[in-house]
């Protein structure tokens, strides 16, 4: 029987593109844009003024509030400016913007710990805040707020996210295949941390290669369990991979720390392990630029702050003038509308659609057909909210779960008749909240 | 043969006096007492339903008003009138009512103003409004999808050539659902008498505003200096018309550069025939398509 969850689609993979491509590292460009808001939360506070000379790895704002942390610079230089630039969320956020000097010096802020098995989990938990780590696969959550979870929640299990069920994107499997063992580490100073004693990690089936290197890797640790899961659309999204693995299922409104879980993306694992044996913090991370109209499609290692115009001239341009750039996986991803967009912590890839890719088919009336509500993996009923939101009926939709959607996409893809059904919904639980504001 | 009718009459005879006495009892033992100042304060209203002061309908807003829950000068379509009228049913002192109209504060629209994404989404203002603050690239100018005008209970509002609504002033009640759904606040209720209003939403700076948008206001204070009787204020880079002081003389509109103010008696000419609402929007939708 297939480790999965029920429901759920197959969209085409289209990985093959970059799939067998080693990540590059990409030099630097001559001008660094790192947004002081790139992970959910409350966006940092910068440090530095203009004019400033900063290092490579150097802090450059400070974490307010408990769901925040810092940023750091990926580029040794001169702090151009502090300035509103576009950001990937479509609005223009308060950035600082580098200019190269490089020579890449870098900042010794951060210690190196080599045994890091004496380090106490405060101190880890530390140095993943200082570090400005935040989840890497795509909702970029800050990593020191899941490794503290409240005392009244008991984790027993770790789940180390290798799933990557987005179509196209191979930047984690990548990221599999050539870091194995930073991969491994990271994921025991998770337990560490956590106290945890079973963890596993979650592969597709897709990948058979890296199955079989954490296969090989994980054999002298017994706690540590590799598992093959269907390949399925979306099996990496938090709730649905704890579903498959463990068989447990998060309340409607809870999180997975209500079943003893923990799930951390394999990217993470690496820059945690990054971050306490070298003293790096997060400044670089692997991207995945890819899509059918890219001349030469590739993995690459980007300084965070890149602008995406970067990452498509170092893929050699497009055949065919560009339709539409995707941030993030094609099913979740945010279409850019500027190019001088940078990278962010959370950035898993960058998706090249031609002008007719992009093209969108018309929307027709519901069908009735339910293959919305076969596919939906929260087992919510998205014909019914949808309709509802159309003819304004806003507060209706909230007795329909409208809140447990976690917006993966899987019924507007199935919708015969194309309808934008998660369009409607998230329009829809905007309009909640706002009329909830204003009751206030 | 006989009997048998005689019996079925009867029986159905006395069952229908039963059930008449049954009835007859009820109605007295668990009489609603109905207050008969709601029909008399539904009389006065105009019966159309709008929802403009909350509550669901005429009917309940008589019933709340009856009640003491609402203002007796609530109903914004109904006017002075009806608010004097309901005054007096209830015996309460009637506060002045304004008359108000709707206008756009925006003259940015498909001409005047640039976009920033192709927006090829759900055909509603507020649902374009939550992908990034709508394709227009000015946060606070109209989107142009015309929510209000779909939304408006007396089909006082129509699209421009420019994608911006405008006002048939006839048949605005100032009822206020426009200013409530749109997302972008453009929307705003002007005094009738007021013909003046400044047609721009953006409290950005100057400079901000003339790299987006040929029409807004870029906080050049000529209007401010100009305007003989003082009445016209530079809030947050933004202009604004204190309505008591304004004399409608009219010189700012000639002396602004960007051609942000706009008189709403001769400012935008309405379209010709005027009920052209729906068949513009047909017209956007199929582009859009």
């Amino acid at each position: 029987m297939s480790i999965t969850f029920k429901g759920g689609i197959h969209p085409p993979q289209n990985k093959v593109f970059t799939k067998d491509k080693p990540i590059l590292a990409l030099p630097a460009p001559e001008e660094i844009i790192i947004p002081l808001s790139q992970h959910i939360g409350a966006p940092s506070k910068p440090i530095v003024e203009k004019g400033d000379r900063v290092t490579m790895g150097q802090r450059l704002s400070e974490s307010e509030g408990f769901v925040s942390v810092p940023v750091h610079s990926s580029v040794s230089g001169k702090v151009k400016d502090i300035k509103p630039w576009p950001h990937f969320s479509g609005e223009s956020v308060l950035s600082v913007i580098i200019e190269n000097d490089g020579k890449d010096t870098p900042c010794r802020e951060m210690p190196a710990h080599e045994d890091w098995e004496n380090l106490s989990p405060d101190q880890i938990r530390g140095i993943s805040r200082e570090a400005g780590l935040a989840g890497m696969g795509g909702a970029a959550f800050p990593t020191v707020v899941k490794l503290s979870p409240p005392p009244t929640k008991q984790i027993d299990t770790v789940i180390l996210n290798g799933a990557e069920c987005e179509p196209y994107l191979t930047a984690d499997h990548r990221l599999m295949l050539e870091y194995p063992d930073e991969i491994i580490e990271g994921l025991r100073m998770i337990m560490k941390t956590l106290g945890v004693e079973k963890s596993f990690i979650g592969i597709e089936k897709n990948k058979p290669d890296a199955i079989k290197v954490f296969k090989n890797k994980t054999e002298k640790f017994d706690n540590i369990s590799v598992i093959g899961i269907k390949v399925k659309y979306p099996q990496g999204a938090e709730k649905q991979l704890i579903d498959a693995i463990t068989g447990r299922k998060v309340p409607a409104g809870g999180l997975p720390f209500d079943v003893g879980c923990l799930v951390q993306n394999v990217g993470t694992a690496k820059a945690l392990y990054d971050a306490v044996v070298r003293g790096k913090p997060l400044y670089e991370r692997v991207v995945t630029v890819t899509g059918k109209t890219l001349n030469n499609p590739q993995n690459l290692m980007v300084r965070i702050g890149t602008p995406v115009r970067h990452l498509i001239d170092a893929c050699d341009g497009t055949k065919d003038p560009i339709g539409k750039i995707i941030m993030g996986g094609p099913m979740m991803g945010i279409a850019l509308y500027a190019d001088e967009v940078p990278i962010v912590k959370g950035t898993s890839g960058i998706l090249v659609f031609s002008v007719t890719e992009a093209d969108l088919p018309r929307e027709k009336p519901c069908i009735s057909c339910a293959r919305c509500v076969d596919v939906c993996p929260m087992k919510l009923l998205p014909n019914r909210i949808a309709t509802l939101i159309e003819n304004e009926r806003f507060q209706e939709t909230e007795e329909y779960g409208i809140f447990d959607c976690m917006e993966c996409g899987s019924c507007t893809y199935v919708c015969p008749t194309k309808r934008r059904l998660l369009h409607y919904i998230k329009w829809g639980k905007d309009e909640i909240i706002k009329r909830r504001n204003k009751e206030k | 043969m006989k009997l048998t009718i005689i019996g079925a009459v009867l029986l159905l005879g006395i069952l229908g006096f039963l059930f008449g006495v049954i009835l007859a009892f009820i109605a007295r033992k668990f009489a609603v007492s109905l207050d008969e100042r709601v029909a008399k304060v539904l009389e006065h209203l105009p019966g159309i339903n709008c929802g403009a002061c909350g509550y669901p309908g005429c009917s309940g807003y008589a019933k709340a008003v009856v009640a003491g829950a609402a203002p007796v000068n609530g109903c914004a379509p109904g006017g002075k009138p009806s608010a004097q009228n309901i005054g007096k049913i209830m015996g309460q002192e009637v506060s002045d009512t304004k008359d108000m109209v709707a206008v756009a504060k925006c003259s940015g629209g498909a001409n005047n103003a640039k976009t920033k994404y192709v927006y090829k989404g759900l055909f509603d203002c507020r649902a374009a409004y939550i992908l990034a603050n709508g394709p227009t690239d000015c946060a606070y100018g109209c989107i142009g999808l015309g929510t209000c005008v779909e939304d408006c209970p007396f089909g006082a509002l129509e699209l421009s050539d420019n994608c911006i609504p405008i006002t048939d002033y006839d048949k605005c009640t100032g009822c206020g659902i426009c200013v409530r759904n749109c997302p972008k606040g453009v929307m705003h209720l002007l005094p009738r008498d007021q013909l003046i209003y400044i047609a721009c939403n953006s409290p950005e700076k100057g400079g901000v505003v003339r790299k987006i948008c040929s029409t807004g206001c870029i906080c050049c204070k000529i209007c401010e200096k100009e305007c003989p009787k003082d009445a016209i204020e530079i809030r947050d880079f933004l202009a604004y018309i204190d309505y008591e002081k304004c004399i409608q003389c009219g010189i700012c509109i000639e002396k602004c550069p960007t051609k942000c103010i706009l008189d709403r008696g001769t400012g935008i000419p309405l379209p010709e025939p005027a009920r052209v609402t729906r068949k513009r929007l047909k017209e956007l939708k199929a582009a859009q398509e």
